[in-house]
C-alpha cells in the first residue's frame, strides 16, 4: 500500500483547501454555475439528478481497512448509508450536499482518500489489475509504476485542461484483468529476453461513443521513460486534441483522423524531443526511484503454507453453500496455503456495486483479521480479499455471508456490471438497475447460473457507457425513444486479453423486452454450444450472429429479411 | 493603464494591444504587442514606429516552428479564448523549458482567477485576468497549493527527485 508522506499530505490538504474557497466564492455568487462545473468535477463532484454525485479515487482500486471504516462513517454522516463502486475502481456516493462536500473531502483526505480529477477534462484515477502482487500469471507488479505516474499526472499544470477526460489503464499479467486497452492509455509492463523492464504502449482506447480499442504505439519503451513517453502522449493530445466537438475531443478520434502512421510519428517526436531536452533529465526514472516505490507495494509476511493451508476440498465435501461459494468466488493464489477471495457486491435484489456503510465495517475487521488489513476493488465491481490463508477460508465465508456479500456468482449470468442509470445520472437516457435486477431474476438458481458459465452482461443507461457495454459479452445500451426507454444489444464485446468490441444485432429492445430478450440469446447459446467449455463468447464468435438474431427476434420479418 | 499581475505581484502595464483591424498611430514611440500575423507583414515599420513590440501567437500555432521569428521579443502573448482551453499551457512549457525563452510571457483572454494557479507553475510570469476577476484574489492564487509532484516551467524539484536518498517509509 502506498504511504504518503508529507508532501502528499500537504498535497491533499491544501487541495481541499483550495476547493472549500472555491465553494464558497460560488455560493457567495462569486463564481458563475459553469466556471465553478470545471472546478467540482476536478474535485470528484458530478452534478446528478437529484444531488450532487462525489467520486472517490481509488488508485489502482487498493484499499485499506482504515479507508474502509471512513467510507461507513462518511456514507452515514454525509449520504444515506451507502457508497457505490465503479468499474474504474472508485466509489461514488450520490447524496452528498454540496455545502458539505469540503468537509467531507478533508475526512477523507485524513486517510489518503480524495477526489483529485475523478472527473473533468483531465487525468483520471489509474486502474490496475486487482490481482496484482497475487496472481501466478503476473511478471512484473505494475503497482508501483501505476504510482509512479500517478504522482506525476496528478495536479499537473500543463495537463489540468485537457480537451477530454484521459485514462491509463496499468497491467503487468498475462492476463489483462483490467480492461487496458478501454483507456486512452494502456501501459503492458513487458520483461524483454535480457531481462530488461519496460512498457509495451496502446494508445487511442476508449469507450462511449465510437468505442475503440487502444492501438499499439511502441512495444518496448525502457523502463526509465514511463514519464517521458507519458508527457508525450499528454502533450499531443493537449496540442491536438478536438476542441470544436464534445463526442469528437478524445485522443481516439485524432487517432482515427490522422492514421496510426501519422499520430505514431507525432507522439514519437515529441518523445524525442524530451527526451533531448531538461524535461527528459528531470523526467528519467532513476533505478533507485522504482525501487523506492516497490518498497510501498511489498508482499506481506506470508506464514509457512503448513500453517496457512487447509483441506478446502474436504471442508467443501461437508458443506454445500461453502463449496458453491469456493468454486464461484475463491480463486489460487501465487502463495501456497493461501486464496484470493472474490466479494460480490451482487446478491439478489441488490444495486450493482452498492456498499452500505455496515459491509464497509464489516470488510474493514474481515480484512484486517484475514487479508492483512487490505482490500482491493475490481473492474467488475466486485471486491477483493486478495491474501487469505485457506485455513480461515470457512470463517471468512460466513462472515461475509453474515452481511450479504458471499453470493456465490463472480464471473455468472447474475455477476452484471451497470451504471447507475436514470436512477441517478443526469446523462441518462434509460434505466440501468432495474434491467439489470429483471435479468438477475431470470437466471435467479445457482443450477442455471452455473450450467450457463463464464459470461459478462454488462448495462449502460447512455451512450457514455460508463457500465461498459460495447466491452459485454451481451452488452445493453438504453436509449430513449420519445421519452421511452429501449434497450439496443450488442454481442461479442470483451475487454481482456480477447479484447473487442461488441457488435449490434438488430432493433431495440422495449424495457418489457429485454429481460426476456437476454433470456433468448442465452438459450440459443446453450443449444449451439460445442460443450459445457465452450463459453457463450467463444460459442459466438464460432457461429456469428445470424442465429441469436433469428432466435431474438423470432417471428419478426427483420430478422427472417437479415 | 491596466493593472495586471506581474512577477507574483500586482503591477500597472505599459503595453498596449494593437487588434489587426487598427493602425494605432496614437501609441508611437510606447510598447505595443501585435499579432503574429501582423508581425510578420510588418516587422520593420512595426520596429521603427515603437520602443519595443511584443508578439500574440494563437494557440493552434506550432510554437517551435515559430520560435525563430520571435526568439528576440520582450514580450510573447499566449492565448486562452476560453479559461477551460489549455492548449497554451503547452506552448508556454515548451518556451520555457525546451526553447529556453526568458522573456516576458503573458497569458491573456478568458482568464479567471481559478486559472491563474495553473498559469503560474507553466511560467507565465505575466497575466491579464479577464476585466471582472478581483485582481487580488488573483494574486493569492498563485500560491494556492505550495507543494508539486511534479516540476513544469516553474521552480518545483520533482518528487521522484526529492525523494532520492531518503528511506521508504515501513510498510
Amino acid at each position: 500500500m502506498y504511504r504518503y508522506d508529507e508532501t502528499d499530505r500537504a498535497l491533499v490538504t491544501q487541495r481541499v483547501e483550495q476547493f472549500r474557497d472555491q465553494t464558497r466564492r460560488y455560493l457567495a455568487g462569486e463564481i458563475s454555475e459553469d466556471e465553478f462545473r470545471h472546478l467540482r468535477l476536478r474535485n470528484g463532484l458530478y452534478q446528478q439528478r437529484f444531488a450532487p454525485m462525489l467520486r472517490i479515487s481509488v488508485p489502482y482500486g487498493l484499499l485499506e481497512s482504515a479507508q474502509l471504516r471512513r467510507m461507513a462513517h462518511v456514507v452515514r454522516k454525509y449520504d444515506k448509508g451507502y457508497g457505490h463502486f465503479t468499474t474504474r475502481q472508485n466509489i461514488q456516493l450520490n447524496w452528498p450536499k454540496l455545502e458539505q462536500v469540503p468537509d467531507l473531502l478533508a475526512e477523507l483526505a485524513e486517510v489518503q482518500l480524495h477526489g483529485i480529477q475523478a472527473c473533468g477534462n483531465d487525468t483520471r484515477n489509474i486502474t490496475s489489475d486487482y490481482l496484482a502482487g497475487v496472481a501466478a500469471d503476473e511478471h512484473t507488479d505494475p503497482r508501483p509504476y501505476a504510482e509512479l505516474l500517478r504522482q506525476y499526472v496528478t495536479l499537473h499544470p500543463e495537463f489540468y485542461w485537457l480537451p477530454r477526460k484521459f485514462k491509463f489503464g496499468f497491467t503487468g499479467a498475462t492476463v489483462d484483468r483490467a480492461a487496458t486497452r478501454t483507456n486512452d492509455v494502456a501501459v503492458h509492463l513487458v520483461r524483454r529476453a535480457d531481462g530488461a523492464i519496460g512498457y509495451r504502449f496502446f494508445v487511442g482506447g476508449g469507450l462511449g461513443r465510437l468505442p475503440m480499442l487502444g492501438q499499439e504505439m511502441n512495444p518496448f519503451v525502457p523502463e526509465a521513460d514511463l514519464l517521458s513517453y507519458a508527457c508525450a502522449v499528454l502533450r499531443t493530445f493537449n496540442r491536438f486534441g478536438r476542441r470544436d466537438n464534445i463526442h469528437k475531443a478524445r485522443i481516439k478520434i485524432v487517432l482515427r483522423e490522422w492514421g496510426i502512421e501519422r499520430f505514431r510519428a507525432a507522439i514519437e517526436e515529441e518523445f524525442a524531443k524530451i527526451k533531448a531536452s531538461v524535461e527528459g533529465e528531470e523526467l528519467l526514472l532513476a533505478p533507485e526511484d522504482i525501487e523506492r516505490m516497490r518498497g510501498h507495494f511489498t508482499s506481506p509476511a506470508y506464514e509457512p503454507a503448513a500453517q496457512a493451508g487447509a483441506d478446502v476440498a474436504g471442508i467443501a465435501a461437508r458443506d454445500a453453500g461453502f463449496a458453491a461459494w469456493v468454486k464461484r468466488n475463491v480463486r489460487a493464489h501465487k502463495v501456497p496455503g493461501y486464496r484470493v477471495v472474490f466479494v460480490s457486491l451482487k446478491a439478489p435484489d441488490h444495486v450493482p456495486g452498492d456498499c452500505t456503510a455496515e459491509q464497509f465495517e464489516a470488510l474493514a475487521d474481515i480484512s484486517d483479521t484475514h487479508s492483512f488489513g487490505e482490500l482491493r476493488s475490481t473492474y467488475d465491481q466486485n471486491l477483493v480479499l486478495a491474501d487469505v490463508a485457506e485455513r480461515d477460508l470457512h470463517t471468512v465465508w460466513r462472515k461475509l455471508d453474515a452481511v450479504r456479500l458471499a453470493t456465490p456468482n463472480i464471473g455468472l449470468v447474475t455477476d452484471i456490471v451497470a451504471c447507475p442509470g436514470l436512477d441517478f445520472c443526469s446523462l441518462a437516457n434509460a434505466g440501468s438497475i432495474g434491467v439489470a435486477q429483471d435479468i438477475y431474476r431470470r437466471f435467479d438458481t445457482l443450477d442455471a447460473q452455473y450450467e450457463i458459465g463464464a459470461i459478462r452482461v454488462t448495462i449502460s443507461g447512455c451512450m457514455n457507457g460508463c457500465g461498459h457495454h460495447s466491452v459485454g459479452h451481451i452488452g445493453i445500451l438504453g436509449v430513449d425513444k420519445h421519452g421511452e426507454e429501449w434497450y439496443q444489444v450488442t454481442l461479442g464485446g470483451a475487454p481482456g486479453n480477447d479484447a473487442a468490441i461488441g457488435e449490434r444485432i438488430g432493433r431495440a429492445l422495449a424495457r418489457d423486452e429485454i429481460a426476456e430478450g437476454v433470456e433468448r440469446l442465452i438459450h440459443t447459446y446453450l443449444g449451439l454450444r460445442v460443450d459445457e467449455d465452450e463459453t457463450f463468447v467463444e460459442c459466438y464468435r464460432r457461429v456469428g450472429m445470424a442465429p441469436f438474431k433469428a432466435r431474438l427476434y423470432l417471428n419478426e420479418p427483420e430478422a427472417e429479411a437479415a | 493603464m491596466t493593472a495586471i499581475l506581474r512577477d507574483g505581484a500586482i503591477a500597472a502595464d505599459d503595453w498596449l494591444v494593437i487588434e489587426d483591424d487598427r493602425t494605432e498611430a496614437a501609441s508611437a514611440g510606447g510598447k505595443v504587442i501585435v499579432t503574429l500575423a501582423r508581425w510578420r507583414a510588418e516587422r520593420q515599420e512595426l520596429l521603427a514606429a515603437h520602443s519595443a513590440v511584443g508578439v500574440l501567437v494563437p494557440n493552434t500555432a506550432d510554437i517551435e516552428a515559430v520560435y525563430p521569428e520571435i526568439a528576440d521579443r520582450a514580450l510573447i502573448a499566449l492565448q486562452f479564448p476560453t479559461f477551460t482551453d489549455g492548449r497554451a499551457l503547452s506552448q508556454a512549457v515548451v518556451l520555457r523549458k525546451r526553447l529556453r525563452y526568458r522573456g516576458e510571457l503573458r497569458a491573456v483572454g478568458d482568464i479567471i482567477r481559478d486559472l491563474v494557479f495553473w498559469l503560474g507553475r507553466c511560467g507565465f510570469d505575466s497575466i491579464v485576468p479577464r476585466k471582472d476577476q478581483n485582481l487580488e484574489g488573483c494574486r493569492a492564487a498563485l500560491d494556492e497549493i505550495t507543494v508539486a509532484y511534479q516540476a513544469a516551467a516553474d521552480e518545483h524539484t520533482p518528487v521522484w527527485v526529492r525523494r532520492r536518498g531518503v528511506v521508504a517509509a515501513a510498510r
